[in-house]
């Protein structure tokens, strides 16, 4: 058997830099997330957390910096961006299901079309997904049929389907009615208990103490503070951090 | 009065060559749907690849042939390619114009509809590995659609009744039947009989269209 080298790291961000025009949103990130690792990102909402997601699968191009996925630097030119994409998940904040698509067809889309299974293969795959987000008995329903929740489980299930080396996950549960938050962080959870590695930008405080590895606070574009979640909620050492901490929990 | 318009004797006489016209009425009407939202989509899958010559070469060209009407275009090129060397039936001078213009309506559309599909939609896609291409035909052009087939079948039944307009160049389909008939027996009584091949054929395509407009709703 093999054992996981913990201490690789998978994703390898150094000196990152994103500009808008003349808004430079990062500035210089640096942030190393390793195997089986999750990872929480908080911060003001236009402090960059979003965009840092988003350069990681090159939804976004970086401005400067490198980023560096299993040892390779993906901001190189002539990375194969598809390829890159397969290999790191993303799930959004509103979803972003394929409204003409049954759940299942939602999961099983690109493992035809992009990674070229066949349609056996992709079922039998994206069934297995859905199974994983405790959705199988949803696999024939349209995302207009289903609750935020499950339409986000299934956006999950689509990422796992394609069995990512990281899931990224920007605000999965920003969009839920708070009742339905649960269930979404349940799968996380599970997630994390699996081994998948995961960095996710989330205000969901009470959830990132209790789950996550490390917690990295941003603000204007750099990264301000990051630990142990014990020590940023509890023992926060720059002001910026106390200062947004004591913003959001009393929200 | 009816004598002139609803006489039976020259019905039956008229009612074979009305029959041919509906023939080349219907084939001219297919082929111009065909090729002109085919074309039409075609333009609009080239305008999203955001080639700012290209793309204002299509918005020129679409502008173009949805301000003249579609008579003067095809009786220009009808009268006009004979003197640059190209010598065409009117069937093909008409199938061509009436392509072209539908053609510019329909890459209007399924721009519009292409526009109105979420962000979100393409961004979910291309992160599962889908190249932009694939992404407009698996994701976008199937969302697109939906919102297309309303404008798309109203326009196509409007390019099937324009088929009308082949008359003008000696294109034997219905009207062009009609009008020779009626210049024959003297009596109007053809040009009744065409309005009713025109109900023949467009009602039941009318009440095809509504039926497809429905059945492709969201589910809900």
């Amino acid at each position: 058997m093999q054992l996981t080298d913990l201490s690789a790291a998978i994703l390898e961000i150094d000196g990152l830099r994103k500009s808008f025009g003349d808004a430079e949103v990062l500035k210089g990130v640096d942030l190393s997330v390793s195997a089986e690792e999750l990872v929480f990102v908080i911060g003001p909402s236009g402090s960059g957390k979003s965009t840092l997601l988003r350069c990681c699968n090159r939804l976004e191009d970086a401005s400067g910096g490198t980023i560096r996925f299993d040892g390779s630097d993906i901001t190189a030119p002539g990375v194969d961006v598809n390829e890159l994409r397969r290999h790191v998940g993303m799930v959004f904040q509103s979803f972003n299901l394929y409204p003409h698509l049954s759940a299942l067809a939602n999961v099983t889309l690109a493992l035809q079309k992009a990674a070229g299974q066949s349609k056996d293969e992709a079922k039998e795959r994206g069934r297995a997904a859905l199974d994983r987000v405790g959705l199988l008995e949803k696999a024939d329903a349209y995302p207009g049929e289903l609750s935020g929740g499950q339409q986000q489980r299934v956006a999950i299930a689509r990422a796992l389907a394609l069995e990512p080396r990281i899931l990224l996950m920007d605000e999965p549960t920003s969009a839920l009615d708070p009742e339905l938050v649960g269930s979404v962080l349940n799968v996380i959870r599970e997630l994390k208990a699996s081994g998948m590695t995961m960095v996710v930008v989330s205000h969901e405080m009470q959830f990132a103490r209790e789950a996550a590895d490390r917690v990295v606070f941003i603000d204007h574009g750099e990264i301000v503070e990051e630990g142990h979640p014990d020590k940023i909620f509890g023992a926060p050492e720059q002001d910026r951090t106390r200062a947004f901490l004591q913003r959001i929990l009393k929200a | 009065m009816i004598d002139s318009f609803f006489n039976p004797q020259i019905m039956r006489q008229v009612l074979p060559s009305i029959i041919d016209g509906m023939l080349i009425t219907v084939a001219l009407s297919i082929l111009v749907i065909l090729s002109g939202t085919a074309l039409g989509l075609g333009l609009a899958t080239v305008r999203t690849l955001q080639n700012k010559p290209v793309n204002l070469l299509i918005i020129f060209v679409v502008d173009v042939f949805r301000a003249i009407p579609p008579l003067v275009i095809l009786i220009v090129a009808f009268f006009a390619l004979p003197y640059v060397g190209i010598q065409l039936s009117g069937f093909v001078v008409a199938w061509l114009c009436l392509s072209l213009v539908l053609a510019a309506f329909c890459e209007e559309i399924f721009w519009a509809s292409i526009l109105s599909v979420h962000k979100g939609q393409w961004e979910a896609a291309r992160s599962t590995g889908f190249t932009f291409l694939q992404t407009l035909r698996y994701v976008v052009l199937p969302q697109a659609m939906r919102l297309a087939l309303p404008p798309l079948t109203n326009r196509a039944i409007a390019i099937g009744k324009s088929t009308a307009l082949a008359s003008v160049v000696a294109v034997p389909e219905i009207l062009n039947q009609a009008t020779s008939a009626q210049a024959q027996f003297a009596n109007s009584t053809p040009l009744t009989l065409a309005a009713l091949a025109y109900l023949a054929i467009f009602i039941p395509l009318v009440v095809l269209s509504r039926r497809i407009e429905s059945r492709f709703m969201w589910k809900h």
